[in-house]
């Protein structure tokens, strides 16, 4: 009986229609990102330019990666920082700082 | 051109009814059966026994092109040229399908390209010959999956934004929430929509007797392809109201859980 009413108001299992989009959705955002390389390098490029206004970061060893979760895909990046800069630097390297880590 | 990445959405079928539409409406129109080696779009429109000359043996300088045309036995003003069977597509390059489309634009008011499934040579030439794309897709995972990599590589040739045929759609299984329906499809693939056909029998029993669908007035899928047709013509068509309304006793039945 329980069921029975559970089963005319509960409408938590989602219909394989919804399924099928957000299967699609995700397979897609990983088809996009890998056919269109030059997209991926100039997504880098840009990052590390807005970056690097405020942190002077380390460009060789910086990984951008889609990452897929169980439901959800997100844009991870690991970006080593070498030091942070003053308002005062205005966008010029002044080079590593006394006691930034490597 | 007529496209769609995944194999057996419809894309003959649409090429042959968009052209019966088309020359019903007053265009001259020239298909060409791009699939060579596997070719179909003769054996849909019911054309099979006409065929001397291929568009192989065109490109090859082995025929005149008028020789190789077969006009259609319903409409003066609708011509196929037929695919070769015992070729493979790499009998036919990119520059000869530009030269052989170039020399029948100045012809005929359409040249619709029936492409082969893949993105192998068959889609390159087509690439090569065409303005504008259409791409044909079911509501099911891999044909979107597919159309969506087609319109990648379709913007990377610089062609202009291809718009899409919804094709097999069954408005039940939608409601049902089995099926994607046309709002989930635009939503994934973000292009212009141009036409939305049902599932309908009746393209079985014009396949069998080779006649388009477009034909048979009772037909709904025939309908959809009249409508399109139109719409390529530039008119506004309202799109066929392929949603039943549920009755209260479908209504009920739904309430109580049961299904369908």
């Amino acid at each position: 009986m329980l069921e029975l009413i559970q089963r005319l108001f509960a409408r938590d299992t989602p219909s394989s229609k919804d399924v099928a989009r957000e299967r699609l959705r995700m397979v897609l955002v990983h088809d996009r990102a890998n056919v269109a390389p030059q997209v991926w390098e100039a997504l880098k490029v840009d990052l590390i330019r807005v970056i690097s206004r405020y942190l002077d970061i380390d460009e060789a060893s910086m990984d951008v990666q889609l990452q897929t979760e169980k439901d959800s895909v997100a844009l991870v990046a690991s970006i080593p920082v070498r030091r942070v800069k003053r308002p005062s630097d205005g966008g010029q390297a002044l080079g590593p700082g006394v006691g930034a880590a490597p | 051109m007529i496209t769609s990445g995944k194999g057996g959405v419809g894309k003959t079928t649409t090429s042959a009814n968009l052209g019966a539409a088309l020359a019903s409406l007053g265009k001259s129109v020239v298909l060409i059966d791009a699939d060579i080696g596997l070719r179909n779009l003769d054996v849909v429109m019911g054309l099979e026994n006409r065929i001397v000359y291929h568009l192989v043996d065109v490109v090859d300088g082995y025929c005149r092109l008028n020789q190789a045309l077969i006009k259609d036995k319903r409409f003066d003003n609708l011509c196929l040229l037929p695919a070769a069977q015992t070729k493979d597509k790499t009998a036919v390059t990119p520059d000869q399908m530009r030269q052989l489309c170039k020399e029948l634009r100045g012809d005929f008011d359409f040249v619709l390209v029936d492409c082969p499934a893949g993105i192998e040579q068959g889609f390159k030439n087509a690439i090569a010959g065409a303005d504008t794309a259409i791409i044909v897709a079911t509501p099911e995972v891999s044909s979107v999956r597919d159309a969506d990599r087609i319109i990648g590589l379709l913007e990377a040739e610089s062609m202009p934004s291809p718009r899409l045929i919804i094709n097999r759609l069954r408005p039940a299984m939608v409601r049902r929430g089995d099926m994607m329906g046309i709002s989930d499809i635009l939503d994934i693939l973000a292009i212009d929509l141009l036409g939305v056909v049902p599932d309908d029998e009746s393209i079985v029993v014009s396949t069998n007797r080779g006649e388009p669908a477009v034909l048979q007035p009772a037909s709904r899928a025939g309908q959809a392809y009249r409508n399109i047709g139109r719409r390529l013509l530039g008119e506004t068509v309202p799109y066929l109201n392929l949603e039943e309304t549920p009755g209260l006793f479908g209504r009920l039945k739904r309430l109580f859980g049961a299904s369908g």
